[in-house]
């Protein structure tokens, strides 16, 4: 049948082809001389591509920088910094008297305003943060950031990161600080840091959840609490936890050391036994009743039962737990180094030290504060004597020879054997 | 001009970062490391795995969901369709990351669902939703419930329903009428609406987080831990082509399975 309507081939794909499509179909398209203007951009974007993909990377840390030539480069750079009237504060949580007094006391003594934020939640994501924007020359925000004594501090100094301190600027530090935290090893000559405060990470748990008393490592590994046990992300506090768990001091340990200490971390995930691993958050979950019994540090769980009258109770293992200092540090590029270094040394005053220690029960470097504390306990009434005498008192803050025999840095190595020990520990976390 | 700038030369970055080794101290340097892909898959592919499950069961679960609501709108709305339109988009005024969290609130073990259940004794004392695999597919489905619903409507709206009435007319009871009419006319809106559930959910990075536990990590968490934590720059470029491929394929084999002869085409009905 046949009908004289026209007929669109591309409709009736299965009708015979026409005579003419067939040709073009056979015919091809006729070659042009030399290079179209699309082919010589094709070919010059495959260039580019693999010229940038050749180009790329990420400068390293350089030569490293002889200690007297830091110190003579730092002299040459603070003679040209002068004061601005404000300073921007980045520091971890719970790290601070929550109503700011200390702060608002430096204002009124020096008129320089400060601004302080809680932005540090642990010093491998901070690191992450601040090193490429450092790296592009930019100043981050903050003229003073809180950095522990870890893997990241050897990273910062290493790749220059750090502003070396003024030490004519030091008056109240170098006066009142105790021997212990001036010119540590990981910080000779107290170049970069001042310390803020000192703890330990030991084992918190919640007693309307958990009867018996803790006292051990292995309570973080009983399968009676599977899925209540709050273990931290940082590699370096796990890791050590690990080296506790199957008796080996982080100080001595090896390589198969480490390995070890992973299984058991990894043995523990399996069995199901971990709720989650936390970094500064693991005080919510403690609070809230998600985990019942957690990694913690000292202080945190003190202000914590001050804050919201929770009964969490804190214990270091008889294994061992974890010591540490945070420090005080002025990151490269900052705009306000002069009014940074006055704030860092207003915190070395007895009486501010006092205050700071009163709020956040943390190790304090300055010993006079014992005294001040015992002293304002007596002339206070009410709970607040009771904490203030808690505070004057606790083994926490005041540790002996015997609490430091038990506490331990953490593994310290640099380099090759650092990237090796994160290889070992992070899968425990991100798996 | 500005699809190179701002498509092809972060691309090209990606690749050529995923091609590095080395580490923040000492420099990342170029060389042709193909090995890192090998790597990666090797270690993380339980996560890429669970990924793509957990991706795929929300994007299941929010056509489940949202197939009903967009089509009670479309056909039954009547003149306050925009205004339920309006209330399904409302929690969007607030931050994905907020919304997730308060996820972690209503779910807490003894928060405001569960701590009742629990004293009047109808659960255990060691139930929990947070921190299993249940907690972050709902997440997953409750965050991209609305790019599911919105192309669906859409898909749903543009139906003349005299098409529907016909097929009354030729004896089709409702369910035929829907099975055989107004359920092909609509797949070009499930179809978009998957590409919009499917390849963020499986991305996602925030609910394993928030709502999940160690074992509920996604390679969105993986990628954002190497970039963010371990600074292992060439890892997480390398992961992230990967994701790109498994992501593309799945796409590609599923507008095979549909039909579509065209990707693009379909995803702009």
């Amino acid at each position: 049948m046949t009908d004289n309507t026209p007929r669109d081939p591309q409709s009736h794909p299965d009708s015979e082809f026409d005579l003419a499509q067939l040709r073009g179909l056979l015919q091809g398209r006729p070659a042009r001389a030399g290079l179209s203007r699309r082919d010589a951009l094709r070919f010059g974007g495959a260039a580019a591509a693999g010229l940038g993909l050749a180009a790329c990377g990420v400068s390293g840390a350089g030569k490293h920088v002889a200690l007297s030539k830091v110190k003579t480069d730092a002299e040459k750079f603070w003679a040209k910094q002068k004061k601005h009237g404000h300073v921007n504060f980045a520091n971890w949580p719970l790290y601070i008297d929550t109503s700011h007094e200390t702060l608002n006391l430096f204002t009124q003594a020096t008129g320089i305003t400060v601004n302080y934020k809680e932005v540090i939640q642990d010093d491998p994501s901070w690191f992450a943060k601040v090193d490429p924007e450092i790296r592009a020359g930019q100043y981050i925000g903050y003229d003073i950031m809180v950095i522990t004594d870890g893997f990241q501090w050897s990273d910062f100094v290493a790749l220059g990161e750090f502003t070396p301190l003024d030490q004519k600027l030091m008056t109240n530090f170098y006066k009142n600080a105790s021997a212990k935290f001036k010119s540590r090893s990981f910080d000779p000559g107290n170049t970069y840091g001042m310390p803020w405060a000192s703890g330990s990470t030991g084992i918190a748990w919640n007693p309307k959840f958990i009867r018996e008393p803790i006292s051990s490592i292995d309570d973080l590994w009983n399968p009676k609490y599977a899925g209540h046990v709050g273990m931290m992300s940082d590699i370096q506090e796990i890791g050590n936890f690990g080296l506790y768990k199957i008796g080996v001091a982080p100080e001595t340990s090896t390589q198969a050391d480490w390995q070890k200490a992973a299984d058991a971390l990894k043995a523990q995930k399996a069995a199901g036994i971990v709720r989650q691993y936390y970094d500064q958050s693991y005080i919510n979950a403690l609070a809230k009743g998600d985990t019942w019994i957690s990694m913690a540090w000292s202080g945190d769980i003190f202000q914590q039962n001050l804050s919201s009258g929770s009964e969490l109770k804190f214990v270091v293992p008889k294994e061992g737990g974890n010591i540490w200092t945070d420090n005080m540090t002025i990151p490269k590029y900052a705009q306000n180094p002069v009014d940074a270094m006055m704030l860092m040394d207003w915190y070395y005053r007895p009486d501010i030290a006092a205050k700071l220690t009163e709020a956040i029960e943390y190790i304090t470097a300055v010993p006079a504060v014992q005294s001040i504390i015992a002293s304002d306990a007596t002339k206070a009434t009410g709970s607040s004597k009771t904490t203030l005498q808690e505070v004057a008192s606790s083994p926490l803050v005041w540790l002996t020879p015997a609490d430091y025999a038990r506490l331990h840095n953490y593994v310290n190595v640099t380099g090759k054997a650092q990237q090796t020990y994160s290889s070992i520990f992070e899968p425990v976390v991100s798996g | 001009m500005w699809l190179t700038v701002f498509f092809a030369m972060p691309l090209i970055f990606l690749l050529s970062m995923s091609l590095q080794t080395g580490n923040v101290t000492s420099g990342f340097t170029v060389t042709w490391h193909f090995a890192e892909y090998a790597l990666g898959l090797q270690s993380y592919g339980p996560q890429f795995l669970r990924s793509l499950y957990y991706g795929g069961a929300a994007t299941v679960l929010c056509i489940l969901l949202s197939y009903p609501t967009a089509y009670w709108i479309a056909f039954k709305g009547g003149t306050r369709k925009s205004t339920y339109l309006f209330l399904i988009l409302l929690p969007f005024f607030v931050s994905f990351v907020l919304r997730t969290i308060s996820w972690q609130y209503i779910l807490a073990d003894n928060g405001i669902v569960l701590g009742p259940l629990k004293s009047a004794g109808l659960l255990p004392e060691n139930f929990r939703i947070l921190a299993t695999t249940g907690a972050v597919i709902g997440g997953l489905t409750y965050n991209y419930l609305p790019f599911m619903v919105l192309p669906i409507y859409v898909a749903l709206e543009r139906i003349d329903y005299r098409v529907v009435e016909a097929a009354h007319d030729l004896y089709a009871n409702r369910f035929e009428a829907f099975r055989r009419v107004v359920l092909p006319l609509s797949l070009p809106g499930v179809f978009a609406g998957v590409l919009l559930n499917f390849v963020p959910a499986a991305s996602d990075y925030v609910n394993a987080q928030v709502l999940g536990g160690p074992n509920n990590t996604m390679i969105g968490n993986i990628i954002q831990d190497q970039y963010l934590y371990n600074s292992n720059y060439p890892m997480g470029a390398a992961l992230s082509f990967t994701l790109m491929a498994f992501l593309l394929i799945g796409i590609f084999a599923y507008a095979k399975a549909l039909g579509t002869e065209n990707v693009l085409e379909a995803a702009a009905a």
